[in-house]
């Protein structure tokens, strides 16, 4: 009774100290976050609001696309649509042939995560520089990103320092220091930032009423990217739009709240067209998106901002980090977007659940995270991705509760299980056994006691 | 409606498998605290099992006959009461998607903290229980039942299991910090992520066994059973005991 997930969390979960400093690091950010939702009366119906937003945009996506576009045209950014991930990384290849780019600095984007843009790029020859020090960190360190808002946290300082020493952007060996490795950070981007030929940024939101895209970030990564280099290619999912500024109102509000507790992120930028003499081109990505609308059980995943808040709460994501997912966002998030991408790759998530529901009421725009989960479970067997033991076993229940006479039977012998010897309860197969005693059965059930009158006020 | 004018109402009595065959003591404590009260309280002896397990397995569609069985049995009481949040609210939220049609019986059916604070809103108690508790608000207690509030909203903090407690002489109640993280016993989930899930179940008890109580309580015998399952293995010094068992103490 194995999956990915589950054999990668007993291997994470082998080192103690790394998982409580894991799961306390998430915490104190549900902590941070609980704290800002407490200074806002209004929060549960911010967060109503932010739900029916996203409700009303997807659900009228043709007509906001359009409007954006028209209005992203006119403040003169190059609007470009890309179907899937192979096109998207055509598009940006296109641009940047055009304008005979040999190095991209890039702020932080899932999205380019999603479509795997960096290996592309380098593919064809250009040098791409991620300028999200987290994300910076890990492409030195040829590692993906853990969690989708920071995607480093699970680096120490002294990995980062021997990292950068290997890089030679930090000339005191030895020297862990986070504000010394701030600083190397800095004057290593800076230099990048200076030679680049294009800055790529995502998109938190775009607006249709004004065309606008806005950047949310705590470094200025975003702006250093694109105040440079002429030309800016924005690449951002469907789903990222919403109608105008007064919508932008209550997702400014919630997502630093959500994702990091903040009352803000540092840098809310706000690009509206091309800078004099540059270009700016907003690439628009499917990529199963539209797929995704169709889906009565699980469009609501369209509706997430990716503040990450779904697994900082969750004590599974906590517990057992984020390589332990096979798709590339983890956590409850992750789990159902797996699904929805690649079922017979990301099937093994499934399991990564308590069916707490803490994630459910995180989140800012209330996606239905924990039922959706329990929903892709009820299909599993008709993918052929059912686990055989479970299914034994669920069979095996149906059959005992399906026939109260054997049930009745069932418990007057089960205290006979209470003798059995630790060598036959602790086989390896009794996943329970392994950490936990076995709970003891009564020597007379609660029908027993009611069947002989032993039941009385 | 206060309590006098429900007298006259008729109980179904729901104990879960698990309940039956390990705790039965909690489903007599609960029939006991009911009949105290002046109810006309029922036991219909063909019930198994809510079909919880199943479904969070992902095998829901096996529970079907489960489902109408339950109906079928429990569908002219005027309320049914069980002493399992967790049961009850699979009960309540998920049998009438399993079966597509209302379901009468999920309708009624209540969990016994949920009927003894909602529906007859007790005000006192003749029990006595003088000894430090700390209460363990179980996931579907709390975010499906609203037997306290969930930590994550921002609404106004109430528990029910508080309340109840409370008219209980002299007991401590205490509440461990990270006051509605789960446990980690999931059902199903236990056994299929035991690593986690042992992992989450000691993180929980740590932070139970920190408020110094003697026992720990709560709603759900199943996530208590995880814990207790965990503080035998490590023999830690801390006693389990249901609500109601709490709330029938002295009866």
């Amino acid at each position: 009774m194995s999956t990915k997930h589950t054999i990668a969390a007993e291997k994470f979960l082998q080192n103690s100290e790394k998982v409580t400093r894991h799961d306390q690091t998430f915490w104190s950010v549900r902590v941070k976050r609980d704290a800002q939702s407490q200074e806002l009366p209004e929060w549960e119906e911010l967060r109503e609001a932010a739900s029916q937003i996203k409700k009303h945009t997807i659900t009228h996506l043709a007509e906001y696309l359009e409007k954006f576009e028209k209005n992203a045209t006119k403040n003169g950014a190059i609007v470009h649509w890309a179907k899937d991930a192979d096109e998207y990384n055509e598009i940006v290849m296109d641009i940047l042939h055009k304008h005979q780019v040999k190095k991209v600095v890039k702020s932080k984007s899932m999205l380019t995560e999603e479509c795997h843009l960096n290996d592309h790029l380098i593919k064809h020859g250009i040098d791409v520089v991620e300028t999200d020090l987290g994300e910076r960190i890990l492409q030195m360190m040829h590692l993906a990103p853990s969690h989708i808002v920071m995607p480093a946290i699970h680096i120490t300082r002294e990995q980062v320092g021997r990292c950068f020493e290997d890089y030679k952007i930090s000339p005191e060996v030895g020297n862990y220091d986070p504000t010394y490795l701030t600083r190397c950070a800095r004057y290593h981007l800076r230099d990048n930032f200076m030679t680049a030929d294009c800055g790529m940024t995502g998109g938190n939101f775009g607006i249709a009423e004004t065309g606008d895209i806005v950047v949310c970030t705590n470094e200025g990564n975003a702006d250093m990217s694109t105040s440079i280099p002429k030309l800016h290619i924005v690449s951002m999912g469907l789903e990222k739009l919403i109608p105008d500024y007064k919508a932008m109102g209550v997702f400014h509000r919630l997502l630093a709240r959500c994702g990091t507790g903040q009352s803000t992120t540092v840098y809310t930028s706000h690009f509206r067209g091309p800078r004099p003499g540059g270009e700016m081109h907003i690439i628009l990505v499917d990529n199963g998106r539209s797929k995704i609308l169709g889906n009565e059980e699980h469009w609501q995943t369209l509706k997430c901002m990716r503040c990450g808040a779904c697994m900082n709460t969750c004590p599974v994501y906590r517990r057992t980090g984020g390589y332990s997912y096979t798709y590339f966002i983890p956590g409850p998030i992750g789990i159902n977007l797996g699904m929805l991408k690649d079922p017979d790759e990301n099937y093994h998530n499934l399991p990564a659940c308590s069916l707490c529901c803490s994630c459910d009421n995180v989140c800012p725009a209330k996606v239905d995270l924990s039922s959706q989960i329990y929903r892709w479970r009820q299909g599993l067997d008709g993918m052929g991705h059912a686990d055989p033991m479970k299914k034994f076993m669920s069979k095996g229940m149906q059959v005992l509760f399906e026939s109260p006479g054997l049930y009745t039977t069932a418990l007057k012998f089960a205290p006979i299980a209470n003798h059995l010897p630790k060598f036959i309860t602790e086989i390896k197969l009794n996943g329970w056994a392994q950490g936990r005693e076995m709970p003891v059965f009564a020597k007379q059930s609660f029908h027993e006691l009611w069947k002989k009158g032993k039941v009385k006020a | 409606m206060g309590f006098y004018t429900k007298k006259n109402m008729k109980i179904g009595l729901f104990i879960p498998c698990y309940v039956d065959a390990l705790y039965p003591q909690v489903g007599v404590a609960t029939y006991k605290l009911l009949k105290s009260l002046g109810l006309d309280v029922d036991y219909p002896e063909k019930q198994t099992c809510c079909g919880q397990p199943m479904g969070n397995a992902g095998f829901q569609n096996m529970a079907d006959e489960l489902v109408e069985n339950y109906d079928k049995l429990f569908k002219d009481f005027d309320y049914v009461v069980a002493p399992s949040a967790s049961c009850a609210a699979y009960v309540k939220l998920f049998h009438p998607n399993i079966v597509n049609h209302e379901c009468k019986a999920a309708q009624k059916t209540m969990d016994v903290v949920e009927f003894l604070h909602d529906v007859l809103q007790i005000k006192s108690l003749p029990s006595k229980f003088p000894h430090k508790v700390s209460i363990h608000n179980s996931c579907h207690g709390v975010r499906e039942l609203h037997l306290s509030s969930p930590s994550e909203l921002n609404i106004p903090r109430f528990s029910k299991i508080k309340d109840l407690l409370q008219l209980v002489e002299g007991i401590t109640i205490l509440e461990p910090e990270r006051v509605d993280e789960c446990c980690g016993f999931g059902g199903m989930f236990s056994i299929e992520e035991p690593a986690v899930s042992v992992r989450m179940g000691t993180d929980k008890l740590n932070r139970h066994l920190a408020t110094g109580a003697e026992y720990i309580t709560g709603p759900d015998s199943s996530c208590l059973m995880h814990m207790q399952a965990i503080a035998k293995h490590q023999n830690y010094p801390i006693q389990f005991i249901h609500v109601v068992e709490i709330l029938a103490a002295g009866l």
